[in-house]
């Protein structure tokens, strides 16, 4: 059997703070992270390698750095690394990522492609199935568990209020969530073996076959017209009073703000 | 000259610093009220190769260096001193001397079970009137046909009852004085191989040190270590590895105050404003930074040093020597600085403060690395 | 064909068990406002088997058409019929702009169905406004942890799709009586390869529900003063329809589950409403929550950090203000019904 996983280099939001003066972010000292969502995924395909026997590649696009996730994610127990980077592919948006990375999936064999749900800097959740989409096969979000039947893939997915157990043929495409499993820690001699026995390959713009209009900035249908940081929040009120009016306030404001 | 880490060394030291963080810190408290060995933490351990790291991969080992090692220990004792030692005494200690001295069958018998995690390890040198003067040895070993008989205590035994495997020294013909030493792999479960008292001790308090007991105590010749009569000169290059170690353990109590610390100075307010405003903090704060940097150093030259040299005793004496002092300056310090607080035993810098202290005593007091130092030197 | 062919907003209506998800009538009622500044008509298109009747409540709710696709394939929400229709129905009619809801559906169905009619998605999105200019539809979402707001456009593809945050919107007052305007529409459903099987549905127990997926969180910390005092918390989420979370110091005490902590080493949350009750704000609680929508803080302590980023803010014991409000809201409930 062969995964594909597909992990994103992310700064750790958690770690970013705000410059509490002009309100925009510090990312000086960032450390970036494989996407917790995508780490899931990874172990669950290196679950599935432990259990059934499995080949399990990753593949990331983005900038020459993301070679640190790639190194990462072998030192966890992946086979073969791929970082798709070109300065082609620069400035894409959900869309023209996807079809890059669905491009650079066409060259490889697969049975299973694992994503995260969603990146912790972008938070679209929407690569996952538009790569699906791209390569003509099934997708199944948000995956809390994932099991093999044969040729086919039997995912809990899960919902605001209910699971679905559903099954798939493979080849499938899954988005896992970080609730899906406890990404294993890399091992000592799995992160020597990973910058001294395995290499990760690398494609540019001419590895993958695609049309230029679907790629990078030119290839993006969406633009940002404006970022900006969240507003830092007005003072807001305070009051003092006594028990009962307290609870009526609250319950005021409650009421102007549609809450019920 | 680069003093950069590789690639491989910052991403193996996420790896220890994550692993610290997430599992060995949460239980540090613990450990030091409870003074119970953290069996759970050495299982999970075990697991992600963190007690082979600097083992070749033949043995099952993670074919990494002594720097990553060292990294190891000092990463795990930024957050629990006693983490580091257990790591430490197995690793330089007793998986070291085997891959260095032992034959293969012994490697294969002893060194494996240890480099997987599946077997614990410890040495035994110092005896009640052989501390810093080793050589006055009294336990003894005396060759019956297959078999050494052993007798005599070893006292202060690191990872005591808790392991499995121990390097013991014992005097196998006292005329020769130190050439008379024969060093040992002795198995748990031996008959006439006991444990005494467990030391109640000021810090380092979930790590298990213990008094060995050997009463006729019978050891298959084959558990004979390299030659009979250089048992003492492997205790000695044995030591000069353990020191890099500790060294490391010392850093990382050092670099773990001192993060402590700079976390605690920006948030405690008095006077109106940050402690970390006032310049007897930040000055403090710049010397402890500058002590524990150039200890890194050291011990980071040191640990290179064994896999590149073949003798590396004045560079293991030298980072020891100078973490530990910084150790409980730095401690010391930390401590201070957290004032009424830092004395309590709901803030870490106490526990590190006493941890700290066994760094300028075991594997070699302070004044023995000054005597290596200085005697290559005069 | 030119996009200034691409005329009108588009709901895709969110039905599970035959029951219309709420952010569908929220996403109605912006749908009209963009409407009228673009002289133009809002559709909810409804998905689903045997829900007909559902029609006439999405015209109460402000839309000028519903079109329905009612057939056997839609009856359990699976991504390809459900990609397949709207794919088809976007070709058929042509909308400039689509909205779903940033459910768990909805963030499934509009990325695939992005990929499909090749066109940009804008993903929950908080604010949706239309250029006065261009007559683009900007839409405005948090990134990078919530620590920025970005602005998007999608110029030159149609239609404009953006999944909206539930809670964010406002409903219209239910016009009662209103007559729909139904149109249907079946574009034939064909199994494919990417059909799959739901074996079963597994509700889950609601008490059980992820604190980074309620709209309403009551939150506890050291002020509670005792694990039993949770009681209280308890009962105001019951009837308001709340969920409770913690601060770290409640966890560390055992006081309630990990799973509960919001901050940096609990999650993030980013509800409508977050009750900071007895909490004092420290910074890594903040970082967990101050992307709220709403902030309401109740201290004893007046200098408190989380009144510096709570909405309102009461001074106040709050193991008498809360029990008492949690009365208010069951009487303004009875009135209602």
């Amino acid at each position: 059997m062969k995964i594909i996983v597909c992990i994103k280099q992310v700064p750790d939001t958690n770690e970013v703070r705000l410059d509490p003066v002009t309100g925009t972010l510090i990312r000086d000292g960032v450390p970036s992270i494989i996407n917790p969502d995508d780490k899931s995924g990874l172990e669950a395909a290196l679950r599935l390698k432990d259990e059934i026997g499995a080949e399990v590649s990753v593949i990331s696009m983005g900038p020459p750095a993301a070679d640190a996730v790639l190194r990462e994610a072998m030192a966890m127990g992946a086979d073969k690394a791929y970082l798709v980077t070109d300065r082609a592919f620069g400035g894409a948006d959900t869309w023209a990522t996807s079809s890059t990375l669905a491009a650079a999936i066409n060259n490889l064999e697969y049975d299973l492609i694992i994503t995260g749900r969603q990146a912790i800097d972008g938070d679209t959740a929407q690569v996952g199935p538009q790569i699906a989409e791209h390569l003509n096969i099934p997708n199944i979000s948000y995956a809390e568990d994932i099991k093999v039947e044969g040729d086919s893939i039997i995912v809990k997915r899960q919902y605001e209020d209910r699971y679905h157990i559903i099954k798939s043929k493979m080849p499938c495409l899954i988005t896992a969530l970080a609730e899906l499993n406890e990404p294993r820690y890399m091992t000592p001699g799995g992160i020597f073996d990973a910058y001294k026995e395995k290499k990760v390959i690398i494609w540019g713009r001419s590895d993958i076959t695609v049309d230029d209009s679907n790629l990078g900035l030119k290839g993006s249908p969406t633009r940002v017209a404006q970022s900006f940081p969240k507003s830092i929040k007005a003072n807001g009120q305070k009051v003092n009073l006594d028990a009962d009016e307290s609870a009526t306030y609250i319950l005021d404001k409650l009421k102007e703000k549609y809450i019920f | 000259m680069d003093f950069t880490l590789s690639k491989e060394h910052e991403m193996a030291r996420t790896l220890f610093r994550n692993f610290a963080q997430k599992e060995v810190k949460p239980l540090a408290r613990e450990v030091d009220e409870t003074e119970v060995f953290p069996r759970g933490t050495v299982s999970k351990m075990q697991k992600l190769g963190f007690l082979g790291i600097p083992i070749q991969k033949e043995f099952g080992g993670q074919g990494c260096d002594t720097l990553t090692y060292a990294i190891c220990v000092e990463e795990l004792s930024k957050v629990c001193g006693t983490t580091g030692v257990i790591v430490s005494a197995h690793t330089s200690l007793c998986a070291d001397p085997i891959n260095k001295f032992g034959t293969p069958e012994q490697k294969e018998k002893f060194l494996r079970p240890l480099v997987s995690g599946e077997k614990l390890g410890a040495f035994g040198l110092t005896e009640p009137n052989a501390g810093t003067d080793a050589s006055g040895q009294q336990t003894k070993a005396v060759l019956v046909e297959n078999e050494y008989i052993l007798n005599g205590s070893k006292i202060f035994i690191t990872n005591g009852k808790e392991a499995d495997i121990y390097i013991i020294l014992a005097m196998t013909d006292k005329s020769k004085g130190t050439r008379g030493i024969s060093a040992f792999i002795l198995e748990k479960g031996t008959p006439g191989f006991t444990f005494g008292t467990k030391e109640k001790k000021m810090g380092i308090r979930g790590s298990a040190t213990y008094e060995l007991i050997f009463t006729d105590c019978r050891i298959p010749k084959e558990n004979l270590l390299g030659q009979e009569g250089k048992g003492f000169g492997y205790a000695m290059q044995t030591l000069d590895g353990g020191r890099i170690g500790i060294a490391a353990q010392a850093l990382g109590l050092a670099a773990g105050a001192l993060e402590t610390t700079i976390a605690y100075v920006k948030e405690r307010k008095q006077f109106g404003k940050s402690i970390s405003k006032f310049q007897n903090t930040q000055f403090k704060i710049a010397d402890m930074a500058t002590k524990v940097e150039a200890a890194r150093l050291l011990v980071y030259k040191a640990a290179i040093a064994k896999d590149t040299q073949k003798v590396f005793s004045v560079e293991a004496a030298m980072a020891k020597l100078y973490a530990s002092e910084v150790a409980s300056e730095v401690t010391s310090l930390a401590v201070q600085l957290h004032g009424g607080y830092g004395y309590t035993r709901e803030y870490d810098v106490e526990r590190m403060m006493r941890d700290a202290k066994i760094t300028e005593i075991y594997e070699g007091t302070s004044e023995v690395q000054r005597m290596v130092i200085s005697g290559n030197l005069l | 064909m030119g996009i200034e062919n691409y005329k009108g907003i588009f709901i895709f209506v969110q039905q599970v068990d035959n029951k219309i998800t709420g952010v569908s009538y929220e996403l109605i009622g912006k749908g009209r406002e963009l409407a009228v500044e673009l002289g133009t008509e809002v559709t909810a298109v409804l998905l689903g088997s045997g829900i007909r009747s559902l029609a006439d409540d999405l015209a109460a709710y402000g839309a000028d058409k519903v079109i329905l696709v009612d057939d056997p394939a839609l009856e359990i929400y699976t991504t390809e019929p459900y990609t397949h229709a709207m794919d088809s129905i976007i070709n058929k009619y042509k909308p400039e702009i689509v909205l779903y809801g940033a459910t768990a559906i909805g963030r499934d169905l509009a990325p695939r169905v992005s990929a499909r009619v090749h066109t940009g998605l804008t993903a929950d999105c908080t604010k949706l406004e239309i250029d006065p200019q261009t007559q683009n539809l900007r839409m405005t979402r948090p990134a990078f942890g919530g620590n920025i707001m970005a602005t998007i456009v999608c110029p030159d593809f149609r239609p404009q799709m953006a999944t909206v945050r539930s809670g964010v919107m406002q409903k219209i007052k239910r016009i009662e009586g209103a007559k729909v305007n139904l149109e249907e529409y079946n574009p034939g459903f064909e199994k494919n390869n990417k059909y799959v099987e739901v074996l079963e549905v597994i509700k889950k127990v609601s008490s059980k529900i992820d604190i980074q997926d309620a709209n309403i969180l009551i939150s506890g910390g050291r002020g509670v003063g005792k694990p039993e005092n949770f009681k209280i918390l308890d009962e105001l989420a019951e009837v308001i329809g709340g969920t409770v979370s913690s601060s770290r110091p409640c966890v560390d005490s055992g006081w309630v589950e990990k799973e509960l902590q919001v901050g940096q080493t609990g999650k993030t949350v980013r509800p409508n409403v977050y009750f900071a009750i007895g909490i004092s704000g420290a910074i890594q609680h903040l970082a967990g929550m101050e992307e709220s929508e709403l902030i309401i803080a109740i201290n004893k302590d007046e200098s408190a950090a989380i009144f510096d980023v709570a909405d309102y803010g009461i001074v106040g014991n709050l193991n008498e203000i809360v029990p008492i409000l949690t009365k208010k809201i069951k009487a303004e409930m009875a009135m209602k019904n």
